[in-house]
């Protein structure tokens, strides 16, 4: 093989339009940590290398045939609840919450497996009972979903047992779950509110009430959102300019290198820098949808429409967490914010979506 | 449930699949669309709102404390001034355990159980951000220990500040006053004058005399930093500086040496002495007996201190010269002489004869002279000369209360004298209107009598008859008394001096006060009642001696000092101005409970005034002997 012919075949599975958005949103991710990290190296060079690592496995999913990927889905969801069983039982505390396994050599955070894992189960599911969908189908589709988010909400984390709560409803959703049930759904969600309210915990339930009136607990729960906001109002138009955001590199703002770096970007780059990422972001998620809509099977259709709306929701749910639309609940912003665990997440994902759309010609009968 | 299998229809499911696909397409449009409204909302629409909250956020002002006017006296003698010095001060939100906090600090540092008392008064007035002060003026050795173990003590700390000293103490305590913590009675005044802003960081503020009158011009203006700070309240950078201006510098009338001079004249009396510049109305002197040291009250003075000068029967904090109200006694008798040469109710060369009592036209009531027997046949040089008190019971008849009270006001009686100090009593001049308003009585002819020789309801402040003997001693011109002679400003441009125009002028006419002045000098001759005030001195003394009631004599009863107890003794006065010819100075002394103002209060006025025209440093005096009759008033 020649040099040009070893390239194709290793470029032949990355769809370029997805690639090009990821690696913009991946080199505003350097520019803005670079700042929020106050003008050093040390967490653009450590994000650098989450990247290498997320991107690696990207490409080896990418060019993992989907009848393999398929095989996959349940291992890891078996693991999965395996972990997550063992987290329950033994799992490592910190901040009051238990989330991470320690496993001698490395820390694991289950929940993070199973944001990929629990939709990859239920599309799976689907596609093994495609012939003859019933109702009972999508029930016991809804206890894959639950269960893990039983545990994840326990340990507790609020945020990423919603997330993997949307992720599964998605699937739900493309799979054909009827509008009935979903409007029966949503008013049994409604009633059972103020249930839910009472089993919350004392700081979950701060964290709402804060949204309503963060000047409330300025110094306290509130601090978070109020400083996200004065750094994101007081960029205005046109922005304060890069490495100029007073509310970021005189430390006002908390969390600025993971889940509130949109503040620091937006505090630098103005309504207009803030356009743009959503126009990038847009362009991945339309990106995701022409992929879901190519989509030959039953099971990559689920699978990609779901990581493509998953996707669309982390990254609304972190920016109007930044903005103060939303409670804080700690989700990172997809693909810019530090992180090692995301990032990976994140970017399997991707893979999978190259791979249902490189692969489709093979699989198309 | 009933088991419905449904076959795969291709075509209609990725129809329905794709309807799924519109919606979920449309779902991520709403999320964008209220992004974007949020995000125009907060970065254009009210970007200007978190401009300035984000600029609040990063900018810090810090106020630079003026440093605070000095007083020096008229020749540059300092009497309030700043030094700097190390306090060791709590910072109370960060302390848990106060009590433990001292006790720890007190095996370092001093700390005596004054200092805690004063600590605890302190908290208890203290708002909860303050830092407070525990020990102040810590000497060198005492910050190298603590300096040692600051770790330890993470509330506590260091800081050099600039101290107020009085290094007059006592001496001139009731004029200068002193400086006291900013408290919450002083902030609300502050907010209400719209001064706040210039007192952010100033932690004290005058509370009496000079300090508190003239607070405005020592305080300065307090100069602003801006600095750049991070989220731990730690300056960055320094964006902009205007430099304070430090406060006015008062320089006073007061001569230093003169008050110490005139201080310890009193020796052991209690009393005032108020010493006017009659040709302008500057003070030289201003006496209250006793004082009190202020220096302890610049950081709170502690209960037990408090309490003992709150409770001492001599009442130091009492400001006599200013608040101290008596009855003038005699010394109201050359204005009474000028009164009735006003009205022309007496010529001067008119005589009236004195058997010793005097009755009221158609009453058996008797209003005895001091002197039993009385003098004689007296005119009016002779009735203020020997204080003859016949001559005035018929001279107020004879002018009436509304007459009295019409002349005696224009000298200032029952009047403020609007010197540059706050609290002035207004004494009392007494009038049928008062009288009917105080105690729904009309007014008796009995009344009058007494008011002719300044007893019953007549009432002065030692100020108030400086003033008057300065506007006569100047004849009839009178200048507001006022103790600071110039406001020097740290840019000299703007220096002041406190106005020399004189108030008004009583027009009265040379000949009545030719006789009134000759009449005051044979009051220190041969024949006066205070002869041994002028013996031996160069220069004539005009001067009138005094002697004001503590307790009121049954009809009948005669006073025996020495039958009284020492406390109930009578207040004695005298008044004088010097040289008689051009007069320099005038003055009014009383000596609390020294019975008779030729012998107690006129030698303190000798000497004040012996130092004032001659330089003479007083000699102690030898005791003067009383002779019956003559020093006796």
């Amino acid at each position: 093989m020649t040099r040009r012919q070893l390239w194709q075949r290793f470029i032949a599975h990355l769809d370029r339009p997805l690639l090009l958005g990821i690696a913009l949103l991946l080199l505003t991710s350097l520019l803005v940590l670079y700042s929020a990290d106050n003008a050093s190296w040390g967490q653009p060079l450590r994000q650098m290398l989450n990247i290498v690592v997320a991107l690696t496995c990207m490409w080896l999913i990418a060019n993992l045939p989907l009848h393999y990927l398929m095989r996959t889905a349940v291992p890891i969801y078996v693991l999965g609840m395996v972990l997550l069983v063992g987290v329950a039982l033994f799992g490592e505390i910190s901040h009051g919450a238990r989330r991470w396994l320690n496993l001698g050599v490395m820390n694991l955070q289950p929940s993070e497996l199973m944001k990929i894992g629990v939709p990859l189960m239920m599309a799976w599911y689907f596609e093994k009972h495609e012939a003859t969908l019933t109702l009972k189908n999508y029930f016991i589709a809804s206890l894959l979903l639950i269960m893990p988010i039983a545990l994840i909400a326990r340990q507790p984390d609020l945020g990423t047992s919603l997330l993997i709560l949307a992720s599964g409803f998605y699937v739900l959703f493309l799979a054909g779950l009827s509008w009935r049930v979903m409007g029966v759904l949503l008013v049994a969600a409604i009633a059972s509110a103020p249930v839910m309210w009472s089993m919350l915990h004392e700081y979950q339930r701060h964290r709402i009430l804060m949204l309503f009136d963060p000047s409330q607990d300025a110094l306290g729960n509130g601090y978070h959102t109020i400083q996200a906001t004065i750094a994101v109002g007081s960029g205005g138009i046109l922005g304060k300019g890069y490495l100029n955001g007073t509310q970021t590199h005189l430390d006002f703002l908390p969390e600025r290198t993971t889940d509130f770096i949109f503040a620091v970007y937006s505090e630098e780059f103005g309504l207009l820098g803030s356009l743009m990422l959503l126009a990038l972001y847009s362009f991945v998620i339309w990106r995701g949808f022409v992929i879901t809509g190519n989509a030959s099977t039953y099971f990559t259709r689920l699978m990609a429409g779901s990581i493509t709306l998953t996707f669309a929701t982390y990254a609304f749910v972190n920016l109007s967490m930044v903005s103060g639309i939303l409670p804080v609940v700690g989700v990172p912003l997809p693909l810019i914010s530090y992180g090692g665990t995301s990032m990976l997440t994140l970017l399997l994902g991707f893979g999978m979506l190259m791979s249902i759309e490189t692969h489709k010609k093979l699989v198309k009968t | 449930m009933k088991k419905h299998v449904e076959f795969k229809n291709h075509q209609r499911e990725i129809f329905h699949f794709q309807l799924r696909l519109v919606v979920s397409i449309g779902f991520v449009l709403l999320l964008l669309a209220i992004l974007l409204v949020r995000l125009i909302y907060l970065q254009a629409v009210r970007h200007n709102y978190y401009q300035t909250l984000a600029e609040s956020n990063r900018i810090a002002i810090v106020p630079i404390v003026p440093n605070r006017g000095l007083i020096l006296d008229r020749n540059g003698v300092v009497l309030a001034r700043n030094y700097s010095g190390y306090t060791l001060e709590i910072n109370r939100n960060k302390t848990i355990d106060l009590e433990a906090t001292i006790n720890e600090l007190s095996t370092l540092v001093e700390v005596t159980p004054k200092d805690r008392k004063r600590f605890k008064k302190l908290l208890a007035e203290s708002r909860d951000f303050q830092t407070l002060v525990i020990r102040s003026r810590l000497s060198d050795e005492e910050v190298a220990r603590f300096a040692a173990q600051q770790y330890r003590f993470p509330a506590v700390e260091i800081k050099a500040r600039l101290f107020r000293d009085y290094p007059f103490g006592e001496k001139t305590a009731h004029l200068i006053g002193y400086i006291g913590r900013i408290n919450e009675t002083d902030e609300a005044l502050l907010e209400e004058g719209g001064l706040a802003a210039n007192y952010r960081g100033s932690d004290y503020i005058g509370k009496t005399g000079l300090e508190q009158s003239y607070e405005s011009d020592l305080h300065g203006t307090t100069g602003i930093e801006q600095v750049e700070v991070d989220a731990g309240g730690r300056a960055v950078r320094m964006l902009s500086h205007t430099a304070p201006v430090s406060g006015n510098t008062l320089v006073l009338s007061m001569d230093a040496k003169l008050q110490e001079i005139a201080e310890q004249s009193f020796g052991n009396y209690r009393g005032a002495l108020v010493a006017i510049d009659p040709n302008n109305g500057e003070v030289l002197a201003f006496v209250s007996k006793p004082g009190y040291d202020p220096n302890p009250f610049i950081d709170g003075i502690d209960t037990q201190s408090w309490d003992e000068l709150n409770n001492s029967p001599d009442v130091p904090l009492n400001n006599r010269a200013l608040r101290g109200q008596y009855p003038p006694g005699s010394t109201i008798k050359p204005f009474m002489a000028l009164a009735g040469l006003n009205f022309n109710t007496r010529k001067p060369e008119q005589t009236i004869s004195d058997p010793g009592v005097y009755y009221l036209p158609g009453s058996s009531r008797q209003y005895r002279d001091w002197k039993a027997g009385g003098h004689g046949s007296v005119n009016m040089f002779k009735a203020i000369q020997m204080s003859c008190d016949i001559y005035f019971y018929g001279l107020a008849t004879e002018l009436g209360i509304d007459n009295i009270f019409d002349y005696l006001s224009r000298f200032g009686f029952g009047k403020k004298t609007g010197i540059d100090l706050e609290g002035e009593s207004s004494g009392l001049l007494p009038s049928q209107e008062w009288k009917m308003k105080r105690y729904q009585q009309i007014w008796y002819p009995g009344d009058t009598v007494s008011v002719g020789i300044g007893q019953g309801y007549s009432l002065v402040t030692p100020l108030q008859l400086a003033f008057a003997t300065a506007t006569l001693a100047n004849n009839g011109v009178a200048f507001k008394p006022h103790l600071v002679k110039e406001v020097q400003s740290p840019r000299s441009s703007e220096n002041r001096f406190i106005a020399k125009e004189p108030l008004y002028d009583l027009n009265i006419g040379p000949k009545d006060l030719d006789l009134v002045s000759r009449a005051m000098v044979a009051v220190t001759q041969p024949g006066g009642t205070a002869v041994y005030a002028s013996l031996g001195t160069p220069y004539h003394i005009a001067g009138k001696t005094g002697t004001a009631q503590v307790i009121a004599m049954k009809q009948g009863e005669k006073y025996d000092e020495k039958a009284v107890d020492e406390r109930h003794r009578d207040h004695a006065w005298f008044i004088a101005f010097a040289p008689a010819e051009e007069p320099r100075i005038a003055l009014a002394v009383l000596a609390e409970n020294g019975g008779h103002g030729g012998s107690t209060a006129a030698p303190i006025a000798r000497k004040v005034m012996d130092y004032y025209l001659l330089g003479k440093i007083p000699k102690p005096l030898p005791d003067v002997k009383e002779k019956e009759g003559i020093e006796h008033d």
